[in-house]
């Protein structure tokens, strides 16, 4: 009853349990000021520090530009979210 | 021991990593307020302040003239070191 379980994605836990099951995979980040970036996930930290590659800036639903490598420093981040 | 392990299969264990790894390279750096840096990156710290040099600063201002919206750059360099403190 009080067990965390399976809440319709994988095996549910908790938060870095699931940031721990979809790195490497792409992720769609969206930050506070409403910039979306999407790339493939290489690392999180407990401040929400998040490395991406391949990483596509999205302004306004619009392809803004890419990058190899992006850092984007947790204050900004709203969420992450898993592709597929 | 620490964490010895897989730092060879994947250089990236966090995300910092990232930043170390992009030391003496030109980086871009977006900040609040529409601005944009473009420099060789000498340090960094865990709060993410930053040490740049050969710095370029992009700023868009957006001009209102005639309730027409157009998006103007301004570029400045800054000779030297300059330092930039905390990225967002």
């Amino acid at each position: 009853m009080s067990a965390p379980q399976a809440n319709g994605a994988g095996e549910a836990r908790d938060p870095s349990g699931f940031l721990g099951e979809i790195i490497n995979s792409p992720v769609t980040v969206k930050l506070n000021s409403g910039v979306v970036y999407k790339g493939e996930l290489q690392s999180v930290d407990g401040y929400m520090n998040i490395a991406l590659d391949q990483t596509r800036e999205i302004v306004d639903g619009k392809p803004r530009r890419n990058y190899g490598d992006a850092f984007i420093r947790g204050n900004n981040v709203m969420y992450i979210s898993a592709d597929h | 021991m620490a964490d010895a392990e897989d730092v060879t299969a994947n250089p990236v264990n966090e995300p910092l990593d990232l930043v170390r790894l992009s030391l003496n390279e030109i980086v871009f750096v977006k900040l609040r307020g529409d601005r944009e840096l473009q420099g060789r990156l000498h340090a960094y710290d865990s709060h993410c302040n930053l040490v740049l040099g050969e710095v370029e600063e992009t700023i868009y201002v957006i001009d209102e003239d005639d309730e027409e919206e157009t998006v103007r750059v301004r570029k400045q360099n800054y000779d030297g070191v300059s330092k930039a403190r905390r990225i967002s």
